[in-house]
């Protein structure tokens, strides 16, 4: 699967994958199958996933984003990877709060900070 | 309780923007459309960008379940979605063809043995954000209201 077609956008900072939504500032129920299947296919494709999940630019996602977010979060774990999202606005970062997600998840303001805090 | 919406003669606003009754059969391609108009209407009315959010994600939630939950995810059933907005109250209705549900068999997605289940979170989140969220009897109509000042 190309992953411009899931609308992501992959780069490789010393072995940590950053992973950018490229096409639409919306996460919803139109476009996470897709999106949960790229994200998936760079998980699947690398041993010890060390994956950056970018949230800048992205203004609105449901509880169907979240719950990819989570299925991605078991399956970094189960292959003993790392996981951090970052530059999450104010209004989703509620969402987060509100679900106790934030709890689950390790979010940094920048994409900065979560990179420094890979190990 | 959620409140109906009364007839008004709008005519101070764009009365075709702010109220309406749309239809759904497939959320993956109708969804878009539907969160248009009705965020038109919104913005229409002046409200602002968090009101719009919030209405926004509580509209999804309930069409996502109406669909999936409601209707099995068959594109011959419909979703039905209503709406009036005001300057002072969004209200929306969202109604399925499913036999409905008891909203108190739902599992509370917060607590801890939950927080791992991809699913759950959509009633959730629609009372975190709509002022009053009625589930009407025998669960396959949902009627929501936003008031600006909770």
């Amino acid at each position: 699967m190309d992953l411009a077609t899931a609308g992501l956008k992959t780069t490789d900072h010393d072995g940590v994958i950053r992973v950018d939504f490229i096409e639409r500032n919306i996460l919803d129920e139109a476009n996470i199958q897709l999106i949960g299947d790229g994200l998936n296919q760079i998980i699947e494709s690398n041993d010890r996933p060390r994956i950056l999940i970018c949230f800048e630019n992205v203004e609105h996602l449901s509880s169907a984003a979240l719950g990819a977010l989570i299925t991605v979060s078991n399956r970094v774990g189960s292959k003993e990877g790392q996981l951090r999202l970052s530059d999450i606005n104010d209004q989703i970062l509620e969402v987060f709060r509100i679900t106790r997600l934030d709890q689950m998840f390790q979010i940094h303001g920048t994409a900065a900070e979560a990179m420094a805090s890979f190990s | 309780m959620a409140d109906s919406p009364e007839h008004q003669d709008d005519r101070n606003g764009s009365d075709s923007l702010r109220r309406g009754v749309l239809v759904l059969h497939d959320v993956r391609s109708e969804l878009d459309g539907i969160q248009t108009k009705v965020v038109a209407g919104i913005r229409d009315a002046g409200y602002d960008e968090a009101s719009t959010f919030a209405v926004r994600l509580a509209l999804e939630e309930a069409v996502a379940n109406a669909f999936r939950h409601g209707n099995d995810e068959d594109p011959r059933k419909a979703v039905k979605v209503e709406f009036d907005i005001s300057g002072d109250r969004i209200w929306l209705a969202v109604e399925d063809e499913g036999s409905g549900f008891d909203p108190t068999a739902v599992p509370d997605p917060t607590e801890e043995a939950n927080l791992e289940i991809p699913s759950g979170r959509g009633i959730m989140l629609m009372r975190a954000y709509m002022t009053d969220v009625a589930i009407v009897a025998p669960g396959n109509r949902v009627e929501m209201t936003f008031r600006p000042n909770g």
